[in-house]
């Protein structure tokens, strides 16, 4: 047996054995159904979730807040890591300001953002966008900081705008570094879009899709549902981004590895 | 003079940006941003201006924001006793490694925030709650960043250990732990991060008391001073804890730093 | 003391040694040399107990070697990896005693003597990656002899530093085994190195290694560097060995370049 095949055996086999053992412990061991479902019930009403159409649309719900957070993110962190990236006085001057700003939970932000706003989605995209932006802002500096001084004068020599060097050689180089920071960033993008529609008021999407099930009569099952296909959309999420990250920077993944081979 | 530029310039651009907000908001004009003096007066009068035998904090400081704290403590300390121990087998086990590998990225992938109904479910309101909301949401970037540690111990460091017969317990603590201990602080520092999303969550969703459950109820009383107070309090404690761990990692790391240098 | 017998070692379809057979009397320093990829490493793990033979069997001492045997030392070629970075040069050297139950003083004690003969006294405070090349691999055969062991296993310790380093390296290696009477295996590919340390020359063939022929080195001890190898009869063995070790390549294709290098 290959070494692949043997890892995609023996993951099944981990998941079997995982959703096997669970089931057998809390069915033999008289566990309180109404505290512990079954697995198979949580599958079960995960299953009678994917049918419900309320559900795909509170899916759609934080998908789109995701993306507009995440977009903002991205943005903006790219536009303020090019600059701080190429002045490193500048970097080195905020970055005390960046120290103090980035350990703040974006969610303790939500009554004062609903408070001026008021209005739930606005609300929740702003703090999406505030949470995010931090590892697309820290890695996009690193990113261009990293930038080859030798490839961006080569350019100013030929009389390049600084504009035009940043467009043609900062960004490209510093994009596969950019590319790390957004995975990261929408991952803590999809953990505070589910954290704000949870705490917050009037919100839609999964979280308040959640709250709904929890004053709902189907007892415990249908929460671990949501956590359970929330956890399977994250891995969606992750994987295109994975995927993308490969196809678009195969370059610069195939020279580093070259770099680290011996 | 060349040291100081830097520190500074930085201390310089805080200042200017606290006093510009200073300016801004000095007059009253927004009824939603509070200028810098207000702030402080209030977490001074608030959580600060207590007895000294309790450390000058108020009853409400050590009502609130101590079992904030504690909790935090607790799902922290939990978490990452689980998560090292479990990463540590994972990581040098091969066959754990593969049975347990979708099971892990599937628990990694699941947003900590939508286990918090079903831990309110299952402790009610309280502290377990919310120690376990936040050991859920720290457990996983602490596990992961340890298997990838432990597993990438390098075969001529162990195979060292082996040539002198130290033991396997020996092996785990001298050299395993050791040379995983860098991805281990790594992964803890993202596990605080979570930590502290969490410990909001949770308390806005089932606590009585806590720095999350002040501020659900300011929302409510519109009370803009504890609002803001909350929010300049998290960022203290975040900067902090980052400064703490910065501290601890510089010490029991700086071999890392010297042996990577010299490679 | 060591007898090896038939030793065979496979790793899948790939036979790295076939058939070694060696004896080593006590106190002896046996080089063991050959071309690359003839299993020097490969034997040498299974001398220490590191890798189970596939077939054949190591004898150390009468008793039959299964796992790793006690009071043996071993020196890697890689001083980076084996040294541990986040341990004191003090602390590396006396690590393996930890197993004695030795009080901590008498560990450290044990440790800086050992530092002493190799002439590092003044280091043990420092951490490995602070020290040279050289030095590391010093701390390396402190560390091994601090573990007062009866055979010392080395594979191709010298291989990593500069040829001046290595000369002196060399040099305290024949110091400390005429000090402390030990055994001495020596890997090594450079056979200038093999000639001048050793009692006895071991010609491995290209792998599947196998002994092809064992040179016995009629030097005069105390070697030195320049003195010895003045010697007509240094040269002579020297190009005895070189002919063994270089006849074993496939001709009549060019030779390939030096990769070991």
């Amino acid at each position: 047996m290959t070494a692949g095949a043997r890892r995609v055996c023996l993951g099944a086999a981990g998941v079997l054995l995982a959703f096997g053992l669970a089931q057998f412990v809390l069915w033999a061991g008289g566990v309180d159904q109404a505290v512990f479902p079954l697995p198979s019930t949580v599958v079960g009403s995960a299953v009678d979730m994917l049918g419900d159409g309320s559900f795909w649309t509170a899916t759609i719900q934080t998908l789109t807040s995701w993306v507009e957070g995440l977009g903002i993110a991205v943005g903006l962190g790219v536009l303020l890591g090019l600059v701080l990236g190429t002045l490193p006085w500048a970097e080195s001057a905020v970055r005390s300001l960046v120290e103090f700003l980035r350990p703040i939970p974006s969610v303790i932000l939500l009554p004062l953002v609903l408070l001026i706003t008021q209005e739930s989605h606005e609300s929740e995209v702003v703090l999406i966008a505030i949470a995010a932006l931090w590892p697309v802002l820290i890695n996009a500096i690193y990113g261009i900081a990293e930038v080859d001084p030798m490839a961006t004068q080569t350019l100013r020599s030929f009389g390049f705008s600084p504009w035009a060097i940043a467009w043609r050689v900062s960004l490209p180089s510093a994009a596969p570094f950019i590319a790390t920071g957004v995975r990261i960033a929408a991952s803590v993008a999809f953990v505070v879009a589910v954290a704000v529609e949870l705490i917050g008021t009037g919100m839609d999407g999964l979280g308040s899709y959640l709250i709904q099930e929890q004053s709902g009569t189907a007892g415990v099952a249908p929460l671990l549902a949501v956590a359970a296909l929330s956890g399977l959309l994250g891995l969606l999420l992750n994987a295109v981004l994975v995927g993308a990250d490969h196809r678009v920077f195969r370059w610069h993944h195939l020279r580093t590895a070259a770099a680290d081979a011996p | 003079m060349r040291r100081l530029a830097a520190p500074a310039a930085q201390l310089g651009v805080l200042i200017v940006v606290i006093a510009a907000w200073q300016l801004a908001t000095g007059s009253g004009t927004s009824p939603y941003f509070l200028p810098p003096s207000a702030i402080v007066s209030f977490m001074y009068h608030q959580w600060f201006d207590g007895p000294a035998s309790h450390l000058w904090l108020t009853s409400d400081a050590t009502g609130n924001l101590l079992p904030s704290l504690g909790r935090m403590l607790v799902g922290l300390v939990i978490a990452s006793l689980i998560g090292v121990a479990v990463g540590v087998a994972i990581g040098r086990v091969r066959v754990l490694a593969e049975l347990a590998e979708p099971l892990v990225h599937f628990g990694r992938a699941i947003p900590p925030p939508v286990m918090v109904p079903f831990f309110l479910f299952l402790f009610k309101i309280g502290t377990p709650m919310e120690a376990a909301s936040i050991a859920f949401g720290v457990v996983w970037p602490v596990l992961l960043n340890t298997i990838d540690g432990a597993r990438h111990v390098h075969p001529g460091q162990l195979e060292t250990a082996r040539a002198f017969r130290i033991g396997p317990v020996q092996r785990l603590v001298r050299v395993i732990l050791p040379a995983a201990a860098p991805k281990i602080f790594a992964g803890l520092r993202l596990g605080v991060a979570m930590a502290l999303i969490l410990m909001v969550v949770s308390e806005f969703q089932g606590a009585t008391d806590g720095i999350g459950y002040e501020v659900a109820n300011a929302q409510t009383t519109l009370d803009m001073s504890t609002i803001w107070g909350a929010i300049v309090f998290l960022g203290l404690l975040g900067v902090v804890l980052n400064l703490i761990f910065a501290v601890a990692e510089r010490r029991a790391l700086a071999w890392q730093r010297g042996s990577a240098r010299a490679e | 003391m060591l007898e090896i017998n038939g030793l065979t070692r496979t790793y899948g379809s790939h036979k790295a040694i076939a058939d070694v057979s060696l004896q080593v009397a006590d106190g002896e320093l046996v080089s063991i040399v050959g071309p690359s990829g003839c299993g020097k490493s490969t034997l040498l793990r299974c001398v220490a107990g590191l890798l189970t033979p596939t077939a054949g069997r190591v004898v150390l001492n009468g008793t039959v070697v299964t796992r790793v045997p006690d009071r043996l030392g071993v020196v890697f070629q890689d001083y980076s990896r084996s040294l541990y970075p986040w341990l004191s040069v003090a602390d590396n050297v006396a690590l393996p005693l930890v197993r004695g139950k030795r009080r901590p003083a008498d560990r450290r004690k044990a440790a800086f003597t050992a530092l002493e003969s190799v002439g590092l006294a003044g280091f043990a405070g420092r951490y490995p990656w602070q020290l040279s090349g050289g030095m590391q691999q010093r701390v390396a055969i402190a560390r091994a002899l601090a573990y007062d062991p009866v055979l010392l296993l080395m594979d191709e310790p010298f291989g990593s530093v500069d040829a001046q380093t290595r000369e002196d390296l060399e040099d305290l290696v024949l110091r400390v085994r005429v000090e402390r009477s030990i055994t001495i295996l020596l890997v090594t590919h450079d056979i200038d190195e093999s000639v001048y340390t050793g009692d006895r020359v071991v010609v491995l063939s290209k792998g599947p290694g196998t002994v092809l022929a064992e040179v016995p080195v009629n030097l005069p001890a105390p070697r030195d560097q320049i003195s010895t190898k003045e010697l007509r009869e240094f040269a002579h063995l020297r190009t005895e060995v070189s002919r063994l070790v270089r006849g074993t390549r496939q001709s009549p294709l060019p030779e390939p370049p030096l990769t070991h290098l």
